[in-house]
């Protein structure tokens, strides 16, 4: 074990670099974000599901939608209360929640997440 | 001990792996919201078949003016960018072509000249048996109940075998961000990102909610659209009293858009 | 192992430090491309694969022409392979490191990759495409590296390692197999609709893969104390020999039935190839000089005093290889896609992102090559003194 010393300093230097994000940000978190609400999104109150779910699955549920009008060409969404939506990210999320920046991208950065969306779907669709 | 260290390793680096496989195993777990108390379901408008098929009545469409309303109607509604100045990387879903060039294996050494002159509107032939979806290694491009070969745009992985699959030219690669070259956006459907397979899918998303294809509405009367196996439908009355060719039968992929001549 | 590889003269380290440039320049270049898009390239509508998949396609065929060391050694018992059949299965690593990275570059959606595994597609030859090559990366590392550690060591290498390497035999088949299928099952596409498609694959590999391996023995012999031995040499000469007259026969072959049949589909992308269409040409001073070098190969590999002399081998091989490269890379892509199927003439050039990112490519199949070899060579001088 003649190599002791450098073996010992290579471990260090790696443990340090490895940790690095973690200690490098210590004390410095960002406040959590807080999504604004357009005025038609507060008028309607419940979006197609509970908020809750919305919070939470916001991203299952879209991934449910987009592959079921893609690949089974079903386009309505018929919550638990009965009321049907037509799936469709631009034309019926984004008629309520019209303000992309201040409701997605807010907490999307915050949590380093970017979803290619926009490349695709029209972001405001109705030019506001 | 040179051995137990060796072996320490070697299974410290198999479970390193078998650790950073579990995420991912918990995200396919994870996939799909159901069971939350919603279901989905087609609009009750919706149009169905077993397989759209069209008649193109060329008699009809027989100067290049007569094709450019149908062809651009497709081009607004489905924000295909017709700007690209590179005329070798453009998008096309339904364009323009001599007859030589559409019927390859069906040309006369003497023609009908008002034929071998006339304009043909070329698109994806939605095959009964299509060689792209065979080639498609992720079944981002797939045959829908309805008979359409559809493309899934979030599942593409741009590997353009269904290009080199297609024996009718009708698929079109994004080699760069299409959007600065869309002319005017239509904001009710998607555009397309760079790096993805695009083609005409015969309006899918206008049969849904129980309307024509922009193509068939913009011609007309010249483009006739139906269900192939329904014996009542418009294709099948025009298919049983006019004599139609289809492009390149040989190869035996059953295109389902006709031609009048 | 491993410590052979850190330790090295001036002249191994200034290889390794040129590779290394070449591959963060390409990789610079990749990464405009993933930025830009494809469009950086010369492909097009009509020509949709081009200098990737054709790199690829040639990559696959050296990777398989290992199997010319593997197969004579562990199937027939011809011992003098013993020495450089661990060269041949090194070789096959990088080539298919090579290969998965040409995939890659060549995809316009790359993040997407593992699609492939995660909606598996067995109807696509892309899909079986990724198995074999994987399946085949992994059988040459875990037996190349075992074996050569058991001869470090001076023992028998490991009993379980007999079924991987019999396996080894007809997966090196399969991989070239199936890279022929991705293009013979495409209707429309004649020039490659055509069942002879694979074993021609097949016969320029296991020319270019040997004369390939015959250059690296002659310059690990010229540069190192390991001696790969001149029979070794003349062995593998005679099977790029045979490869290259077959590769040729099945290539008159395609050539007959085009021309005798007369039917026009089938004649159009050779004689496009060969003296060019209605103006369109790009091609033809390649495939004549692919063709003349394959010949002249031919012509020195079967003379008895041509192949003996080491010299006029070597300058062989380097012949066989460039003709085999044009004819299978460059001409299957072109020939392939040109004219269309609608019969419209849009030939192919490959622009300079393009070749720089396909050079970096090469940069990191030679490194990965000098580090493997590096090891073997240090064995082998090991195990001898």
């Amino acid at each position: 074990m003649k190599d002791k010393k450098i073996i010992l300093v290579g471990v260090a230097i790696f443990v340090v670099v490895v940790t690095f994000p973690f200690w490098y940000n210590l004390g410095r978190s960002a406040p959590a974000p807080e999504v604004v609400l357009t005025p038609k999104a507060q008028a309607a109150e419940v979006c197609v599901m509970p908020t809750e779910f919305m919070k939470a699955d916001h991203m299952k549920l879209l991934d449910v939608w987009r592959h079921d009008v893609v690949r089974n060409g079903n386009r309505i969404f018929v919550n638990p209360d009965g009321k049907a939506f037509e799936m469709s990210l631009s034309n019926t999320c984004l008629d309520c929640h019209s303000n992309t920046t201040e409701f997605c991208d807010r907490c999307h950065d915050y949590a380093s997440v970017r979803p290619y969306c926009w490349d695709c779907h029209i972001e405001n669709p109705k030019g506001e | 001990m040179e051995n137990s260290r060796r072996r320490f390793l070697q299974i410290a680096g198999v479970s390193a792996l078998g650790l950073g496989a579990t995420p991912v195993l918990n995200a396919f777990a994870a996939s799909g919201a159901q069971g939350s108390g919603y279901h989905l379901d087609r609009n009750e408008n919706a149009a169905t078949a077993k397989q759209w098929a069209m008649v193109i009545d060329t008699r009809k469409l027989s100067t290049p003016e007569s094709l450019r309303p149908i062809i651009n109607a497709c081009n607004t509604i489905h924000n295909v960018p017709t700007e690209i100045q590179n005329k070798n990387q453009e998008i096309k879903w339904i364009w323009e072509a001599p007859y030589h060039n559409a019927f390859t294996d069906e040309v006369q050494k003497f023609m009908d000249e008002s034929v071998e002159h006339r304009p043909f509107l070329l698109l994806c032939n939605q095959c009964e048996n299509p060689p792209c979806v065979r080639a498609c290694p992720t079944q981002a491009t797939f045959k829908n109940k309805e008979g359409i070969v559809m493309m899934d745009f979030h599942r593409c992985i741009g590997c353009r075998f269904c290009m080199a699959a297609c024996p009718f030219g009708a698929r079109s690669f994004n080699f760069r961000d299409p959007r600065p070259f869309i002319k005017k956006t239509n904001t009710e459907f998607p555009t397309r990102m760079k790096g993805v397979v695009e083609k005409c899918n015969f309006c899918a998303e206008r049969l849904a909610v129980g309307k024509k294809p922009a193509c068939v509405e913009a011609s007309g009367g010249a483009i006739a659209f139906g269900d192939l196996y329904d014996p009542n439908s418009d294709v099948r009355k025009l298919l049983k009293e006019n004599y139609t060719i289809r492009r390149k039968i040989t190869l035996g992929t059953e295109p389902s858009v006709y031609y009048i001549v | 192992m491993l410590e052979f590889a850190v330790k090295g003269n001036k002249w191994y380290w200034g290889w390794v430090i040129v590779l290394l440039g070449i591959i963060g320049a390409g990789f610079g270049i990749y990464l405009m491309q993933l930025q830009f898009g494809l469009g950086l390239t010369g492909l097009s509508r009509d020509v949709s694969w081009g200098f990737y998949i054709a790199n690829f396609t040639y990559l696959v065929g050296v990777a398989a022409g290992g199997v010319m060391v593997v197969l004579p050694y562990y199937l027939h018992n011809y011992k003098a392979y013993g020495r450089i059949t661990v060269l041949g299965e090194f070789l096959a690593i990088a080539a298919i490191i090579m290969c998965l990275l040409f995939i890659v570059v060549d995809l316009g959606q790359p993040m997407r990759m593992l699609n492939v595994l995660l909606y598996p597609s067995p109807n696509s030859m892309l899909f079986y495409d990724a198995i074999v090559l994987n399946g085949y990366l992994f059988l040459n590392l875990v037996i190349g590296w075992n074996v050569l550690e058991a001869e470090r060591n001076g023992v028998h290498y490991q009993s379980w390692l007999k079924p991987l390497i019999y396996i080894s035999i007809p997966w090196a088949v399969s991989i070239h197999t199936v890279t022929a299928y991705l293009y013979c099952g495409l209707p429309g596409r004649h020039y490659w609709l055509t069942a002879v498609l694979a074993p021609r694959f097949l016969s320029s590999a296991f020319a270019a893969g040997p004369a390939l391996l015959i250059l690296l023995c002659l310059f690990i012999r010229r540069f190192t104390h390991f001696d790969p031995g001149r029979e070794q040499i003349q062995t593998l000469a005679k099977t790029v020999a045979y490869a290259i007259c077959i590769n040729v026969f099945f290539f008159l072959c395609e050539v007959f039935v085009a021309f005798y049949s007369k039917i026009p589909g089938h004649m159009t992308h050779i004689q496009y190839l060969f003296s060019g269409l209605h103006g369109h040409g790009a091609m033809v001073p390649w495939m004549w000089a692919s063709m003349i070098l394959m010949i002249a190969g031919i012509v020195l590999t079967v003379t008895p005093a041509t192949r003996r002399n080491e010299a006029s081998l070597a300058i062989a091989c380097m012949v066989i290889i460039m003709g085999t490269w044009i004819d299978k890379a460059l001409g299957m892509i072109a020939g392939g896609f040109v004219p269309n199927p609608m019969h419209e003439f849009n030939e192919y050039v490959p622009s300079m992102p393009e070749m720089g990112i396909s050079l970096a490519v090469y940069a990191v199949g030679a490194l990965v090559l000098t580090l493997l070899y590096k090891m073997a060579v240090g064995v082998k001088e090991e195990v001898k003194a």
